[in-house]
């Protein structure tokens, strides 16, 4: 029972943070739980879908199908993550200015609500099919721990969600002009870690062969499989001893968000039918 | 520079072709145990373990140290790329059993 709610919780918290993260970063958006409720729901089908195909997955690409699975998915979750930021740049002030006048519909956001969705998607799918492939190990061995096994999951769910929630609330108690600015510095993040991250499974899949050396070791501060280092792992990519191209992707992600965000036209000059409106304000 | 980067293509190939040359190190996983459970390799080299996973379930070989997930199904098989290590010891872990799948790779 235990094992099923450690691992659980471990799993939950992993997704349940990056869906607070997006949740407060919508916050104000029309038809956001709706798109939110979508991406939990395809990656809890999803899940179930790599769990039960885990096997031929892994078969594929000279048994390298499991690594470039998790990259690409990983990278589609960088690129939405980026969209996100960049379009929010672009829209964030107009958004703010219609967030304080009352009544108004805000409008701008929703368009990277399907980015978001995707985000929360992968994030749902990948921790979500080893916890499939954890139950259905345990259940498979039948009898008495399966008992056990629906309360510890159903504990570990339950306080995987309170830790998401307590991120998200934390989050909302940023005042709304701050906000943008900290889940925008958080997106950037979360990708450059999820860049970093499918580096390594390119990496272990054979497809990137160079700058694999470590760079530093901070296992002696923080281990990766401490709850910090889960935590660190998720929010900002930390790893004990990154190696060079690991490096490479994370600054990279950083920098080439930066770079867009600063570029695109603020006040979201890019939609022609947005010009009418900014007449009447 | 671009000789250099050249020259570092050129290099990782080499090593990469070299790592392949060498067969697997065949590890099994039955009743949530890995056999053997301590696997020596060569350090700065790196090795392939061909993991036999005997179980009727999955697991996943779990390191982070090694910097490795990798999920095998039961009655299946995975092929895990351990990368050139420096010499010293990395413990890994059968995730989904953790109470008896532990094993640890030393390089030396």
């Amino acid at each position: 029972m235990i094992s099923a709610l450690i691992i659980v919780f471990r799993e939950v918290i992993e997704a349940g943070l990056i869906v607070g993260i997006v949740l407060a970063a919508t916050a104000g958006v029309p038809h956001r739980s709706r798109a939110v409720t979508f991406g939990v729901g395809a990656g809890v089908l999803g899940a179930c879908v790599v769990a039960a195909f885990a096997g031929e997955l892994a078969g594929l690409f000279q048994g390298s199908g499991q690594e470039l699975f998790n990259a690409t998915i990983l990278l589609l979750a960088v690129s939405m993550l980026t969209w996100h930021n960049v379009w929010m740049a672009s829209h964030g002030r107009e958004m703010a200015r219609e967030l304080k006048a009352a009544g108004h519909k805000v409008k701008t956001g929703e368009r990277t609500l399907l980015a978001l969705s995707v985000v929360v998607g992968v994030a749902v799918l990948r921790e979500g099919s080893e916890v499939v492939l954890f139950l259905y190990g345990i259940a498979a061995q039948g009898g008495t721990s399966a008992s056990g096994m629906v309360v510890g999951g159903g504990l570990g769910l339950l306080a995987g969600a309170a830790v998401s929630a307590l991120m998200y609330f934390g989050l909302l108690t940023i005042p709304a002009g701050k906000l943008f600015q900290v889940t925008s510095g958080l997106i950037t993040l979360l990708a450059a870690g999820m860049a970093a991250q499918a580096v390594i499974f390119l990496q272990n899949g054979g497809w990137l062969e160079y700058f694999t050396a470590t760079v530093w070791d901070t296992s002696w501060l923080i281990k990766e499989d401490s709850i910090t280092g889960r935590l660190l792992h998720t929010l900002v990519g930390y790893s004990q001893a990154p190696n060079g191209a690991q490096l490479i992707a994370y600054a990279a992600t950083i920098l080439l968000i930066v770079i867009l965000m600063r570029m695109v036209p603020q006040g979201g000059q890019t939609r022609p039918q947005s010009a009418p409106k900014a007449h009447n304000a | 520079m671009k000789n250099l980067s050249l020259f570092a293509v050129v290099a990782a190939c080499a090593l990469a072709t070299s790592s392949f040359a060498q067969a697997p190190i065949e590890v099994r996983l039955k009743n949530h145990r890995f056999t053997p459970n301590v696997i020596k390799v060569k350090a700065n080299q790196p090795s392939m373990i061909m993991l036999f996973n005997d179980d009727d379930t999955a697991d996943e070989f779990d390191s982070s140290s090694l910097k490795i997930e990798k999920v095998v199904a039961g009655h299946n098989k995975g092929a895990i790329r351990v990368r050139a290590l420096a010499p010293g010891k990395y413990p890994f872990m059968g995730e989904y059993h953790a109470a008896t799948a532990q094993g640890m790779v030393i390089a030396e």
